[in-house]
């Protein structure tokens, strides 16, 4: 998106004006190709309700976003366990509603995925864990953003709202991008000031509101004084974050409307980039079945910057997001130690924005952090 | 709010107290209603689903007309005709109580996660609380003492439910039903009517347990809002003894105990997550058996229930 004060919630809505702006345009056809467009069936399958503010509905606002496609007709289905059930239903799906392209939008559900595949050659099957590999169905397609390069531009508004110098991240599963994103929140925010730490606190679920209620009021008591929540909807963090008066960050999609006080910006998905899959499958172009990308592929963006923000702190994040666009901006660079005192990356030794190998292996936290990953090293 | 300052561990007992307060009120609820429809006899297994239909009617009214006082009514009127359903049915005859409240669970928890589907993404106006610590100039402390209504209901409604049950007419009509049967009927009194209205009051006060859950703390409507805390305090009524003041000082004990993690976790302690994710359960497994005898196993057990046939 060229300009972070548009939210997705207003290009959902649907003026057209906003739709101009949002970066979809370049994948629409122009009006004399529009005839010969063919039509598709597109299925969105989700974990969850789709209006959770957050993971779902992050898949939810990408689903608009390609069913404005042309020729593409939408069906989705919520609340899809992942199991056998999730073969039931894109099943369903092909047979019953003839859709063309499914999207699987739950981690667990690669394997259904897998062993569909092959039965449909004629189907275009969509997840989103970047699992694919070489040997994997041709007609699959794995993707995913880096949400460390948001979680970064959060921790740099993180490091100039905190008056404590504490600020928190709490996750769900101790997994290699959850502890990337905590470490670009730290990464951020101590670039701004070294003396900031941040207290990492793993929950062990993806969604379990009592606790993250818990966890959110116990690093309040510790005098944490903003909060970033890594769990599959952060609307439960957030609002009791409001309500104590301590600053926030998003996840997943925009939650900025939750906190009108203390909303800083948030990291979130850019979905909508599986457009591109739907529109070579419509017109038998060719696609990656492997993507990952961050703000340089249009994967990941920032939420609208809350009130609180100033101006000056405002351009300094638009200034990295540039970065990480034109990768001028590295996230990992040396020196770089994790916060057992180990050293990650010597003086001079930057890693690669997509070097993927060295993100899948991330099992530390950075230096600053306070609290441990639970992995073996 | 001024910046809080660093407390240590006091952090952690202050968070592990608020916690109990803040955590153990659906627990408080759903025991207390369970102890009255066990005392006249019935087991009402599907409280949890009562709890999670509670908890969506609640955040639905509370949204629809502005007012959470007139959401956690509604929660305790479907609570309550969830109960209806539930007595109901197990005076017909040759039909088991625990199978009704299982197939109840299950419907309520569908059924709301069903009608709950528009309501997951609007705000609902939160229920007030009383701020019990506004004497501290410690953030912290003030937070703790934050005290919800509903909380200081439920701690009222203990001590008098125990009064009632021992020492009023309607509760010895319902200690009878509870404990012979065929006493009550040469009384004079209907078993299956006495069993279903206690079960409609117990259905009321879990549903009431519910709205807590999703108009105060945490204070949102998902499906995943409630981790089973209306089962877990249907095992806490047992553990209880049955007794209306054990189950306020049980609940707030496994509220505490649910806090004890996160607030072990926020001062650093890391390590064994999901042993603190267990700490309630093992910590209640372990009461239990400490405070188990094999004389008196099931003092305070109704003889009428299914269990304790």
């Amino acid at each position: 998106m060229s300009d972070v004060t548009l939210t997705r919630r207003h290009i959902v809505t649907g003026t057209a004006g906003l739709l101009a702006a949002s970066g979809l345009t370049s994948l629409l056809p122009g009006p004399e190709a529009r005839a010969a467009v063919k039509p598709l069936t597109v299925g969105f399958i989700y974990v969850g309700p789709k209006n959770d503010y957050g993971w779902n509905q992050a898949h939810a606002v990408a689903a608009k976003k390609i069913a404005r496609l042309e020729g593409v007709k939408l069906i989705e289905q919520e609340n899809v366990p992942e199991t056998v059930e999730v073969e039931k239903v894109m099943e369903g799906m092909i047979r019953h509603d003839g859709a063309k392209a499914v999207f699987a939008t739950s981690f667990g559900y690669w394997p259904n995925v897998l062993k569909l595949a092959p039965k449909h050659p004629d189907v275009l099957f969509v997840h989103i864990g970047a699992l694919w590999k070489e040997g994997d169905p041709k007609n699959t397609i794995g993707y995913r953003g880096y949400m460390e390069e948001p979680h970064y531009l959060c921790g740099v508004a993180a490091g100039h709202a905190t008056r404590t110098g504490k600020i928190g991240f709490i996750g769900s599963k101790p997994l290699y991008f959850i502890f990337n994103n905590a470490n670009g929140f730290i990464l951020g925010a101590r670039a701004v000031n070294p003396s900031i730490t941040c207290q990492v606190v793993i929950t062990g679920d993806w969604n379990n509101p009592v606790r993250e209620a818990e966890v959110t009021n116990s690093l309040i008591d510790q005098g944490v004084d903003v909060i970033v929540a890594n769990v599959d909807s952060a609307k439960v963090v957030v609002e009791n974050a409001e309500r104590r008066g301590i600053g926030t960050c998003g996840y997943h999609t925009d939650v900025s409307e939750l906190a009108p006080k203390g909303f800083l910006t948030g990291a979130e998905w850019n979905w909508a980039a599986g457009a591109q899959f739907v529109k070579a499958w419509q017109t038998g172009g060719s696609y990656p079945n492997l993507l990952r990308g961050g703000f340089r592929q249009d994967m990941v963006a920032i939420s609208p910057f809350g009130r609180s923000v100033s101006a000056e702190v405002r351009s300094k994040i638009l200034k990295i997001r540039q970065g990480f666009i034109d990768d001028t901006f590295k996230l990992y660079q040396g020196p770089l130690k994790d916060n057992e005192g180990n050293v990650i990356l010597k003086e001079g030794q930057v890693i690669a924005n997509d070097d993927n190998k060295f993100k899948l292996a991330v099992n530390f936290l950075v230096e600053g952090a306070i609290g441990k990953t639970g992995l073996k090293k | 709010m001024p910046p809080a300052t660093d407390l240590g561990w006091w952090g952690v007992v202050i968070a592990v107290l608020g916690g109990a307060a803040r955590v153990s009120t659906p627990y408080l609820f759903v025991s207390l209603g369970e102890t009255l429809t066990e005392k006249s006899g019935r087991v009402n297994l599907g409280l949890e689903g009562t709890l999670v239909m509670g908890a969506m009617s609640a955040y639905a009214v509370a949204y629809l007309s502005g007012s959470p006082w007139l959401g956690v009514l509604v929660a305790g009127a479907a609570g309550a005709a969830f109960g209806l359903l539930h007595g109901g049915v197990s005076t017909l005859p040759r039909v088991n109580d625990i199978a009704v409240g299982i197939a109840l669970f299950l419907l309520g928890t569908g059924l709301a996660f069903y009608l709950g589907k528009p309501f997951i993404e609007p705000v609902a106006p939160r229920l007030p609380h009383v701020a019990l610590g506004a004497w501290s100039a410690s953030p912290q402390i003030r937070a703790a003492l934050e005290v919800n209504a509903l909380f200081v209901v439920g701690a009222v409604l203990a001590p008098l439910l125990l009064w009632g049950l021992g020492h009023t007419r309607w509760g010895l009509v319902v200690r009878t039903a509870g404990d012979n049967a065929d006493a009550a009927k040469a009384l004079g009194y209907s078993v299956g009517a006495v069993r279903t209205l206690s079960t409609m009051a117990g259905g009321f006060l879990a549903g009431v347990g519910g709205s807590f859950l999703s108009l105060y703390y945490p204070g949102t409507w998902n499906e995943g809002l409630s981790s089973g805390q209306g089962l877990m305090a249907i095992a806490l009524v047992i553990f209880a003894r049955w007794n209306p003041i054990h189950c306020f000082w049980v609940s707030l004990l496994f509220g505490g105990a649910t806090a004890l993690g996160p607030a072990l976790q926020s001062v650093g302690i890391a390590s064994n997550y999901y042993l603190y994710g267990a700490a309630p359960y093992v910590l209640t497994l372990i009461l239990l058996i400490a405070s188990s005898s094999p004389r008196h196993a099931l003092a305070g057990a109704p003889s009428e229930l299914t269990i304790s046939k």
